[in-house]
């Protein structure tokens, strides 16, 4: 399947090989160069590239194109998915998937890719396996192995590879038994000048820290399971258990995972936690423009609405601007023409506002972009969803483990001011007016 | 040269005797392959530590000969011994990468060294060994192709594992060497379906895309009846629709078929985006139509993964969408294009939104497409432009919104906006010429600013094409083409020349010495395409002594009505690739793409996928014997457990068992149970449910052994002491010449094969159980025994049959039912029932509940040790290395040994393998006869207790004998 693979830089090296069948000359990747270079910004090159002999794919994470070669009829995403899981098991292992990381941890990366892969083909991906077969590099084990000579590879057959779990290993201890669960939900949003909303939707996780002795098998029910109707699961949970009586039962990985990923749609209620009014407005042929912008909350049930940063990208013809925010600190970049105001927590009696004016460029004409407005914001103790989780059990096991659960709302695409509709009238009149003109 | 000089420096490392140079020395040497850069010299120097101790130096040693054996042949032959000495080390984790090294140095030499580790691993004890054997399938064959016929028997056999860890490598080493021997999967599909869930993600991939193939040629088209209703063209080819139609009979779909689907279904919440796009398409290509919009939501989920990701689904989604609107249209703000997305995200939105658009939601689209409009990004904009004109054919309410719209964007400020608009234009205005002047002559008053050059052309066109509805303009713009007709771009030059030619013959009094100009220059061009365009019109509409007959056509031929552009979707022919392949996603057919067949109009034997009644060779398995004396003779088991009873809902369990707790088979037996009451039949209940554990705290006394079975007449000698001893004997053998089944050695002399199967229980009397008096059951008896054959439902149970007779006139008759059939019991009738019993392989008692309409009696069935072993082959080879391997592996055995006084006995040794019903795992026998007296009797296997009890029951009966 998947024949060789390619790590290139930002600025066009090639720093890795490896190669899982015959050698692939690392010439191929002139075609994936030739992409690039007609791709205006990075993220614009193409997944996949077909070259005569080859197939190119690719993924683009933390600014390292990872190149997979394939000869022959693969489904793109079976290999765009291990290409992002190879991402993920670097990040896991040296903690950032940089290209220095990578350079230091050659030996490291090339056992890894060599676990992962056997012929092209994915062997052992679970990250609590590798871990087995390949001990993370840390200093002190570093340290360690120089003295006494250990090596960081293992010799026995991980034993999740054979077992029915092969996500957990066996023989796991600890003395202080815990489990935690954070749900964690990002909400993405347009809304439109007037703060009528046109979509939005609620991206939800729940990842887990499980740090529990030997097998337990645990289950975690719902308030409200309804809301959960598009899900995806870490292959621990039982998929029948969850379609019969909507619990979730899984016997956990050691460690973080994520149990699962949810999404609520935008054919559902969703509530939006904060709102935004405001106004921009250019005159034709003054070089002054106005900015006005009130943030306030809304449907937080309580809660406080936390690290909000509004951003804006404004159009070009603004030179400077000169506000006053109640609240916080702005800053406007003159040549990105980005607009940044780091409000902090929002005070539901007193709204944070930031008014000011514009300065344009001599002689522009009227900037005729409504700049739209990014929101980010976090809401400690509340999915914005209304999920919560009921009760967790563990079964398998005779201690009592301590438990956990964390709720958190995030914003995640969350934009404001897109322009007015487009009203079919609008354009009729408009067109009636235009064929007066031409008559 | 100071690589040369570093690489001095390397082998002098690798040549020390201090373990950490050497394995410095490796690391700094795998940099070097990670860069690329050459490290052949070196090549001696490494493989010398191919047997180095340490296992992260070997390791690395690995990775370097995988990189260069090709390059260095010869020398890459001195490692190979020690590879085949790893292959027999008895940690399967040595064996297994052994078998990843040896089979991935691509040398042709040791090809046949290859096939033969291939073929061993294949039939080895640790799944993770056949796993490997499964890659080791594909690097052999992709060496040499011509082993084919070989490894397609291996793969034959690998396919018929049951563990899930080989099924998706075999799959793929399938799909590699041999996709198209579609019949080596029929006795495992539903096996394959069974175990999919729990199989490794991208196993399953592998699995799911092959299955798909498989249907299609198994089943017959599920949509037949969906047809009429939409008249759009249907998926398949036309030949295959008429078919359909002339035989009108109600379909019904194969249960395999929807087996696959159920099976499926649960995946479509994997987290792995390949294991959902491949369910998607999987119901795509094979379900009703009605059920496969199932797959939507999660297709739309993925659209929040990664940027990659996206764009794989969105083609797919934008290929679904043309034929299946209705699939996405409740989900089509999830398409609406974000600032943020790339490129080629924002064109494919563009696509599936264009796609969606029907007279509902077209204003919402178009307030959409207004935004996308004032884009930044010029090329998008210019997109969405086209997708507006799409939009207005399509959509006829609209057209006149569109095209106002888009006159609109002429007076845009951005040039390639108005050029777009332009191009768009001409397409909507050809679709419905009349009444459209303004717009032309609006258009012709933006000519002057119009510099680009697809724009101008367009424009050019309308003005030709449209002469008549602008006599005045149009050959004023003539006359500034005139002017500047130099200085265009080819394509505005032939465009020139054509409205040149058009004028002419409409208006050729005020244009024609204008053409003539125009066709002057045109004549003098650099292009040689404006050169013979010039030469024919002139030719055409010039009227001289040497134009023949065209020039009196001249008119109808330029003028005439031209059919409008079908602005299509540009993924209309993409579903002649299967979705979610690569294929699909270039729109070019990839090397090894495997087409989607069509729909079979008549479904192949169903029957060829039943595996346990047509063939039992799964579950059966054919016993060895070894012997000094002649003495071939096959075993049955019979074995039993206590546990879980299930009466014939097999699959149910089958796909539990692998992962859930107890608790959930519990609910899924209740459920089952619930259902069987309510019929007010007989039914067999599950009792108990306790973890395995405790199972084995509490093993009853085992009371009687198995019945002994009568042996064949011809080693009659044996029989005396046989079937006393192995009372689990009940089978025939017949020499057979068949080379497939293992060798027997008699008496040290002649060689024949044998073949045995495990057939019912025709030979010899068996033994049974009372299950329930006649007395304690108000004229009902119930008698059970163990028939010793693989169990239908589920390999994993036993076989139980029982037997139900009424003894006494009672007025109400009762109810049996079996499998899924109710009787009635007449006074003096009697009834045979078979059921399965899960025992999990403990001696633990089943306790169930038999209900008759008025009565319920509590009734337990008991096995017998032996009844929970199946037999199973293996050559005295495989024997002697599983049983060193339980011996090896030190905490999983439980080895016993007795003496005990056989002095009747001829035989010197025999041994018997077998394996236990429901947890396959292996229980190995063998009886050796020492000098003394006594007799050595050796159990290996995993199952201590199971080892101790058998050892009992067998010293019992050989005491007896």
């Amino acid at each position: 399947m998947i024949h060789s693979l390619f790590l290139i830089n930002a600025s066009g090296d090639i720093f890795l090989e490896k190669h899982w069948k015959s050698v692939v000359s690392r010439s191929v990747c002139d075609y994936f160069f030739e992409a690039q270079e007609r791709a205006t910004e990075p993220e614009n090159v193409p997944p996949v590239i077909p070259t005569p002999h080859h197939y190119l794919i690719s993924v683009l994470r933390h600014h390292i194109y990872f190149v997979a070669v394939i000869q022959s009829e693969v489904p793109p995403l079976f290999v765009i998915e291990f290409l992002h899981r190879v991402v993920d098991t670097f990040q896991d292992y040296f903690g950032v998937c940089t290209e220095a990381a990578i350079k230091d941890n050659v030996v490291v990366v090339y056992e890894l890719l060599e676990e992962m892969l056997d012929n092209g083909f994915p062997l052992a991906t679970e990250s609590n396996i590798l871990k087995e077969l390949i001990k993370p590099p840390t200093i002190l084990r570093t340290m360690v192995n120089t003295i006494t000579g250990s090596t960081n590879v293992g010799e026995q057959l991980p034993t999740g590879q054979l077992s029915v779990v092969p996500w957990r290993r066996t023989g796991v201890k600890y003395t202080n038994n815990e489990a935690y669960f954070d749900v964690v939900e990002e909400i993405d949003a347009i809304i439109d000048k007037s703060g009528s909303t046109i979509t939005a939707e609620i991206q939800g996780v729940i990842d887990a820290c499980v740090k529990l002795t030997g097998m337990p098998d645990l289950t975690l029910s719902f308030m409200n399971p309804r809301l959960l109707d598009d899900v995806s699961f870490h292959p621990c949970v039982r998929f029948k258990r969850w379609e019969a009586e909507r619990i979730l039962s899984f016997i956990p990985p050691d460690g973080n995972f994520r149990l699962l990923s949810y999404h609520v749609s935008s054919q559902n209620l969703v509530a939006i936690p904060v709102y935004v009014k405001h106004n921009i407005t250019f005159r034709e042929g003054s070089s002054q423009g106005r900015f006005d912008l009130t943030l306030g909350p809304k449907q937080t049930m309580g809660k406080a609405v936390e690290s909000v940063l509004v951003s804006s990208q404004l159009p070009r013809g603004v030179l400077n601007a000169n506000l006053n925010p109640s609240q916080g600190t702005y800053t406007f970049d003159p040549v990105t023409k980005l607009l940044t105001w780091d409000v902090g927590k929002i005070n539901p009696q007193k709204l944070p506002s930031l008014k000011g004016t514009m300065s344009l460029q001599a002689g522009a004409s009227k900037p005729d972009e409504n700049p739209t407005i990014n929101i980010q914001f976090k809401i400690q103790q509340m999915a914005i969803s209304g999920l919560k989780v009921n009760r967790l059990d563990m079964y398998g096991e005779k201690y009592k483990p301590f438990k956990g659960i964390k709720y958190m709302t995030k914003a995640g695409k969350f934009q404001a001011g897109l322009p007015d509709k487009w009203t079919l009238e609008y354009i009729k009149t408009e067109l009636l007016h235009k064929e007066i003109r031409i008559n | 040269m100071p690589s040369v000089l570093r690489n001095e420096d390397l082998k002098e490392m690798l040549e020390s005797s201090k373990e950490s140079l050497k394995l410095e020395a490796m690391k700094r040497i795998v940099g070097l392959i990670a860069k690329g850069k050459s490290a052949s010299e070196l090549f001696p120097a490494v493989v010398k530590n191919v047997a180095s101790k340490n296992i992260e130096l070997k390791k690395l040693v690995y990775v370097y000969l995988v990189r260069y054996a090709e390059e260095q042949q010869d020398l890459a032959l001195l490692s190979i011994s020690t590879f085949q000495r790893a292959l027999k080390d008895p940690n399967q984790f040595i064996r297994a990468s052994a078998l990843r090294v040896l089979s991935s140095i691509r040398v042709p030499i040791i090809v046949p060294i290859m096939m033969l580790a291939i073929k061993e691993a294949a039939a080895d004890l640790s799944p993770y060994v056949r796993k490997t054997s499964a890659h080791a399938i594909q690097k052999l064959y992709s060496l040499d192709p011509d082993q084919k016929e070989q490894l397609i028997e291996v793969i034959e056999k690998l396919l018929k594992d049951k563990s899930t860890l080989v099924a998706g490598s075999v799959v793929m080493a399938f799909e590699e060497v041999c996709p198209d021997r579609i019949d080596l999967i029929h006795k495992n599909y539903r096996k394959l379906c069974n175990l999919l869930v729990d199989v490794e993600e991208w196993g399953q991939v592998v699995i799911i895309s092959m299955l798909t193939r498989y249907a299609r040629t198994q089943f017959t088209s599920p949509w037949m009846e969906v047809r009429f209703d939409e008249n759009k063209a249907f998926y398949d080819s036309d030949s295959e629709e008429k078919k359909d139609q002339t035989e009108a009979k109600p379909y019904v779909m194969d249960p395999d078929h929807r087996l696959l689907l159920r099976n499926t279904k649960p995946l479509l919440q994997s987290r792995n985006t390949a294991v959902v796009m491949a369910v998607a398409q999987l119901y795509w290509h094979l379900a009703p139509k009605h059920e496969v919009s199932i797959v939507t939501k999660s297709l739309v989920r993925l659209l929040r993964s990664h940027r990659e990701v996206q764009y794989i689904v969105l083609q797919n989604i934008a290929t679904m969408s043309i034929q299946r609107k209705g699939m996405f249209e409740p989900f089509i703000k999830s398409f609406y294009v974000r600032s943020t997305d790339a490129t080629h995200i924002k064109t494919l939105k563009l696509e599936i939104l264009t796609n969606l658009a029907n007279e509902a939601n077209i204003s919402t689209i178009l307030r959409e497409f207004q935004t996308y409009v004032k884009s930044q990004d010029k090329a998008f904009a210019a997109a969405t432009i086209q997708a507006i004109g799409r939009c207005a054919t399509n959509i006829s309410e609209v057209t006149d919104t569109c095209l106002n719209g888009l006159v609109l964007l002429l007076s845009n400020r951005d040039e390639a906006v108005v050029a777009e608009s332009i191009v768009v234009i001409k397409k909507l205005l050809q679709t419905q010429p009349t009444q459209h002047g303004d717009i032309i002559k609006h258009m012709a008053k933006l000519f002057d600013n119009v510099t680009v050059p697809m724009a101008r052309a367009s424009i050019l066109w309308l003005m030709g094409e449209y002469c008549e509805k602008v006599p005045k303009i149009a050959p004023d713009v003539l006359r500034k083409m005139a002017k500047t007709f130099t200085a265009e771009e080819d394509i505005v030059k032939l465009q020139t020349v054509n409205l040149a030619a058009k004028l002419y013959l409409t208006n050729s009094k005020q244009t024609k010495l204008l053409t003539q100009y125009i066709l002057n220059l045109g004549k003098y061009d650099q292009n040689y395409d404006i050169r013979d365009r010039t030469r024919f019109i002139r030719q055409l509409i010039v009227p001289n002594e040497k134009s023949g007959a065209l020039s009196k056509y001249a008119r109808r031929i330029l003028l005439a009505p031209k059919p409008a552009p079908v602005l299509e979707s540009a993924f209309k022919d993409r579903d002649r690739y299967q979705l979610g392949t690569l294929s699909h996603s270039l729109n070019l057919k990839a090397t090894g793409y495997q087409e989607l067949p069509d729909w079979p109009a008549v479904a192949p034997d169903q029957s060829v996928r039943n595996v346990e009644i047509v063939e039992p060779q799964r579950i059966k398995a054919d016993l060895f014997w070894v012997s000094n004396v002649h003495c071939p003779c096959v075993c049955t088991e019979s074995g039993s457990e206590s546990e879980e009873e299930s009466s014939e809902d097999s699959e149910k369990t089958s796909s539990d068992s692998g992962k859930s707790s107890s608790g959930s088979e519990k609910s899924s037996s209740e459920s089952e149970s619930d259902q069987k009451k309510k019929k007010k039949t007989k039914k067999a209940q599950q009792k108990k449910n306790k973890p395995a554990a405790d199972r084995y705290a509490e093993i009853p006394a085992v009371s009687g052994f198995g019945s002994f079975l009568p042996k064949l007449e011809f080693i009659t000698i044996m029989i005396s002491f046989f079937y006393d001893f192995f009372f689990f004997c009940q089978h025939c053998l017949f020499p057979q010449n068949d080379s497939k089944n293992p060798t027997f050695r008699t008496s040290g002399i002649s060689l024949f094969h044998m073949s045995f199967q495990v057939t019912t229980s025709s030979f010899g009397p068996l033994k049974t159980y009372e299950l329930l008096h006649h007395m304690t059951g108000k004229g009902l008896s119930a008698k059970y025994h163990f028939p010793r054959q693989p169990c239908l439902y589920q390999p994993s149970m036993v076989a139980v049959q029982l037997f139900f007779s009424q003894t006494k006139q009672i007025s109400h008759p009762k109810c049996v039912s079996g499998s899924d059939n109710k009787k009635r019991l007449e006074p003096g009738a009697s009834v045979t029932v078979s059921m399965g019993i899960d025992f999990s392989d403990s001696t633990q008692a089943a306790n169930f509940q038999l209900c008759t309409k008025e009565d319920q009696f509590s009734v337990s069935i008991q096995p017998a040790v032996g009844e929970l072993l199946m037999p199973s082959t293996m050559t005295e080879q495989d024997f002697c290395k599983e049983q060193g391997e339980l011996l090896c592996d030190s905490n999983s055995v439980s080895r016993n040994e007795t003496r005990c006084l056989t002095h009747r006995m001829f035989l010197l040794s025999c041994r018997f393998g077998g394996r236990t019903v429901s947890s396959r795992a292996l229980v190995l026998l063998s009886l050796e006869l020492s000098e003394s007296s006594g007799a050595l009797l050796t159990i290996n296997t995993e199952k201590s207790v199971m080892a101790s009890m058998l050892l009992r029951d067998l010293k019992q009966a050989l005491a007896q004998a």
